[in-house]
């Protein structure tokens, strides 16, 4: 093929359980079609590439109207919703991230770092945000072996030139 | 449904190139669908990996998915996109004579 390799890169700013895996599920996709691929982690989604995060990131019913009592096991209760003083309730973001998590094993989904790492296998490159990594006062050590380096904005955007950008 | 001869033979594709037959293939047509995928010689790991998706395809009925090979086959991510480059899966499933790999992981 002499055409040009097609290229995307995602931007995740997300550390909830539920909005890390947009960028994992299309990244292990493009890398399945032989697309170059890039991911930016800034501000919360830098807890997807955390060693001290990683494992442990949440989903919360409190606020989420989308999140309906079907998701708890209710059958047949697709428009009720889980009401906001049950969701706040000590242990509920714990029942609804172990809820979440069970049903992705179920399906064979691997966990983020694991997920991440076969990403990398495949030829993905990951890069920390350094305005965020400041804020945060984290250092390079802080994060997965697959993290190649922390750099700023304007060299996110040097290295994707070409590319289709995702923020999530 | 579309033909093509290959190997001194003549297989049903679909649109995309990919067999719609598994039985018509062999090792020959394999070899030549390789050479598409611009790989020149299948070794003994591509091999391994192909009897696996065959096995795997004849008895499902569906290619498996990259991570169903890596877990399957004994082989690691990074061997399958180095034997396979750019979208592994995708290219044993043609080179075996299997449709396309459903299933997003």
């Amino acid at each position: 093929m002499t055409e040009e390799t097609r290229k995307v890169a995602f931007i995740c700013s997300k550390g909830d359980l539920d909005m890390a895996y947009p960028a994992l599920v299309m990244g292990w996709a493009a890398l399945g079609n032989g697309i170059d691929v890039t991911i930016f982690f800034t501000f919360w989604g830098m807890d997807m590439i955390r060693k001290s995060r990683q494992d442990h990131l949440e989903i919360a019913p409190l606020a989420n109207t989308a999140m309906k009592m079907s998701m708890m096991g209710v059958k047949g209760a697709d428009n009720a919703g889980i009401p906001n003083i049950l969701g706040m309730l000590p242990g509920m973001t714990a029942f609804a991230t172990k809820l979440m998590k069970d049903k992705m094993k179920t399906l064979g989904v691997p966990p983020i770092g694991e997920y991440l790492q076969m990403m990398v296998d495949g030829g993905a490159k990951l890069y920390a945000c350094k305005m965020s990594v400041d804020m945060m006062d984290l250092k390079k050590e802080d994060f997965v072996d697959g993290v190649i380096d922390i750099v700023t904005a304007s060299d996110f955007m040097d290295m994707t030139a070409g590319a289709q950008i995702i923020f999530i | 449904m579309a033909t093509k001869t290959i190997a001194t033979k003549t297989i049903q594709v679909n649109e995309e190139g990919f067999m719609t037959n598994p039985a018509e293939w062999t090792k020959e047509i394999a070899i030549e669908l390789a050479k598409e995928e611009g790989i020149a010689e299948l070794t003994a790991a591509h091999w391994k990996v192909i009897e696996f998706c065959r096995k795997e395809g004849t008895a499902s009925g569906k290619a498996p998915t990259l991570r169903q090979i890596t877990s399957g086959a004994g082989v690691t991510t990074k061997e399958m996109f180095a034997l396979f480059p750019k979208g592994p899966a995708k290219k044993v499933a043609h080179i075996s004579g299997l449709g396309k790999p459903e299933g997003c992981v």
